[in-house]
């Protein structure tokens, strides 16, 4: 794998955190450790693996990316900066009265943003029928639906998970963000969900489980996916391992809540400690190149 | 279980036995049509291929197997899954097709409220909802008696909400439900319906209600079955020199209050009648306009009771609840002292 290839995700993954916590501290609150936790998929989607037109979020040839997880927004908007959907100027609009950039991911306000989330288990239904709907009208776009360790909790993710394997959904890809969290706290102690891999793979899925914090690891997999995507094969799942806070070690260290308190004084200290961390990555890499 | 809702005596003659799933409602000998919701779904495909129908291991019952006959490509199995169905239907809709997404309404309205809600109303999306066994059209029991799926989904914003009343409104409802831009809700009759409208000066038109006859002494506003119920009583009443109208309204949602504001607007005894609890359906719809425009006077609800219905044959349960012609004609009648 090309090292400006991961260079270039791994920048993008910075820019979307730094995003996310320029749209926490306007706001006062939001959901930034989740966003921190997931940048390095959401750089690794939107700036690498999906097809899009910027400029056209209703293009037909589209990839379509489903956010499951509507409290990942803020995570989604900072990537959707990134790849040029919105303007950077646009993001400290988030979750204010008026804004295109709701708290909680809604189709209606937001360009690209493909569905509604935040009823949680709602996403792979959706994905499912999308599939089934863009292969019937010989669109070979894919569909992503992005969903959280928490989602699989609920019922409907199931039973999506078997219709898409039932109708052989090759080109859905389902990328989990396992952070082991939910509202109530860790989601071994809320409803034991392991072993993931064996589930999913049980349902007819071809599984990956990666480092979702590391972007060649990423990569390979979305590679792996490619790969043997195929109309009528298995659905493929990522299932991503990540650190809630990542890239931010006061936040990375703190006791891990679903929704993460941030006090004012802190945001500062938040930006410098990631772009201290951006810093020592790029200087590495010159070491390597040198 | 009982309700104390009995209080006819039973019928003459040996038991009724069947509390089976599937039962007719149409009379003995009455003129019926077979399966047309999927008739004209077939029917429609032909001309749009936009057309798909989905179900959750109801195809059979719910006559969407006419249109897999038909169309095969076009029919998606999405199994015993309810919250899949309609949120593949969502995805569907989103992919640029017109989905009719089958299951009984018992299950669309209780099980998959949340994404019938939010995947399919927010985003107004083309999703239409089709629900089998509305109200008291099967003895099975409550699992199945979907006796407040008006009240669930009238709090729906976005969602049209057909209730028709016989094969006629069916088959010309298909198409306009498709035609429509957002989602709609049909309370599916399925197998041989009866074929009624057909003899009124009648077509379905989304979103109207019509009168189907005229009448100086009593007005009954009605939908779904109990149309067809209303047209029988009023040509019984005629006999007791009552003279009845009926006003049809198998739109609930959005619902034409023109119409039957300007038809309850007199001094005639006014009468609701529903295949539905009298909680949150047709009754309350025309008593909150009624209100909200000042009109307010006295309405007699026909209607199932605020209560988990027996099991039994649908004949039994039609009399004991008071949806029965005859039910009709005596209640009309004592109101009238």
């Amino acid at each position: 794998m090309k090292a400006s290839r991961i260079a270039g995700v791994e920048d993008a993954a910075y820019r979307i955190r730094r995003y996310a916590l320029g749209m926490g501290e306007v706001q006062g609150q939001g959901y930034v450790g989740q966003a921190l936790g997931a940048a390095d998929i959401l750089a690794a989607l939107y700036t690498d693996q999906l097809t899009f037109r910027p400029a056209e979020p209703e293009w037909e040839g589209r990839d379509r990316f489903l956010l499951s997880t509507g409290h990942y927004a803020i995570g989604l908007y900072a990537a959707f900066a990134e790849a040029g959907i919105v303007p950077v100027e646009e993001l400290e609009t988030y979750g204010s009265d008026d804004s295109r950039l709701p708290m909680s991911g809604m189709s209606t306000y937001t360009p690209g943003m493909e569905i509604s989330g935040g009823s949680l288990g709602h996403g792979l239904t959706v994905a499912v029928g999308y599939a089934l709907g863009l292969r019937a009208r010989g669109n070979p776009a894919r569909v992503v639906n992005f969903l959280s360790d928490g989602e699989l909790d609920e019922g409907s993710t199931w039973e999506a998970a078997m219709g898409a394997a039932h109708h052989r959904l090759g080109r859905l890809t389902a990328v989990v963000d396992i952070n082991a969290l939910q509202a109530d706290g860790p989601t071994a102690g809320v409803l034991r969900t392991e072993p993931v891999v064996e589930k999913w793979a049980a349902c007819g899925w071809n599984v990956q489980r990666v480092d979702g914090n590391d972007v060649p690891a990423l990569l390979a997999a979305f590679d792996a996916v490619a790969a043997q995507a195929a109309d009528d094969g298995a659905p493929s799942v990522i299932l991503c391992d990540t650190k809630v806070g990542r890239g931010v070690p006061l936040l990375e260290e703190r006791e891990k809540a679903h929704f993460m308190r941030i006090e004012e004084h802190e945001w500062a200290i938040c930006r410098e400690q990631l772009d201290e961390g951006h810093r020592a990555r790029t200087e590495t890499r010159q070491e390597a190149a040198l | 279980m009982t309700t104390g809702a009995a209080t006819t005596t039973a019928p003459k003659g040996p038991k009724l036995k069947t509390s089976a799933m599937i039962a007719s409602f149409a009379d003995p000998g009455q003129r019926t049509i077979p399966a047309p919701f999927g008739n004209a779904l077939a029917e429609l495909a032909e001309q749009d291929e936009r057309i798909v129908g989905l179900t959750a291991d109801l195809g059979k019952y719910t006559d969407l197997h006419i249109f897999a006959q038909t169309h095969p490509e076009r029919y998606f199995q999405m199994g015993m899954a309810e919250q899949l169905l309609f949120g593949a239907a969502a995805g569907m809709a989103q992919a640029g097709l017109v989905p009719f997404a089958t299951t009984y309404s018992v299950f669309a309205a209780r099980r998959a409220y949340d994404f019938i809600c939010l995947d399919i109303a927010e985003p107004e999306l083309n999703v239409n909802i089709v629900g089998g066994l509305p109200g008291l059209t099967t003895g099975y029991g409550p699992s199945h008696q979907a006796t407040e799926d008006v009240a669930i989904f009238r709090g729906m914003p976005n969602l049209t909400i057909v209730d028709p009343c016989d094969a006629v409104d069916i088959a010309q409802a298909v198409p306009q439900l498709a035609a429509s831009k957002g989602p709609t809700y049909l309370r599916l009759l399925r197998g041989k319906v009866p074929s009624v409208l057909d003899e009124y000066d009648y077509k379905f038109e989304l979103g109207k209600a019509k009168v189907l006859r005229g009448g100086r002494d009593v007005v009954l506003v009605s939908s779904g079955l109990m149309t067809m119920r209303a047209l029988q009583a009023a040509e019984a009443l005629a006999a007791h020199r009552v003279d009845v109208a009926v006003v049809h309204t198998p739109t609930l949602k959005p619902f034409d209050e023109e119409t039957v504001l300007a038809e309850l607007a007199g001094d005639r005894l006014a009468v609701t009648l529903e295949n539905h609890t009298v909680v949150g359906g047709l009754f309350e719809t025309v008593a909150s306009a009624l209100v909200r425009r000042g009109q307010a006077r006295r309405v007699v609800p026909i209607g199932l009771p605020d209560a988990f219905l027996d099991a039994g044959a649908l004949p039994t349960l039609h009399e004991r609840y008071g949806l029965s012609k005859d039910r009709i004609v005596e209640r009309v009648l004592a109101e009238l002292g």
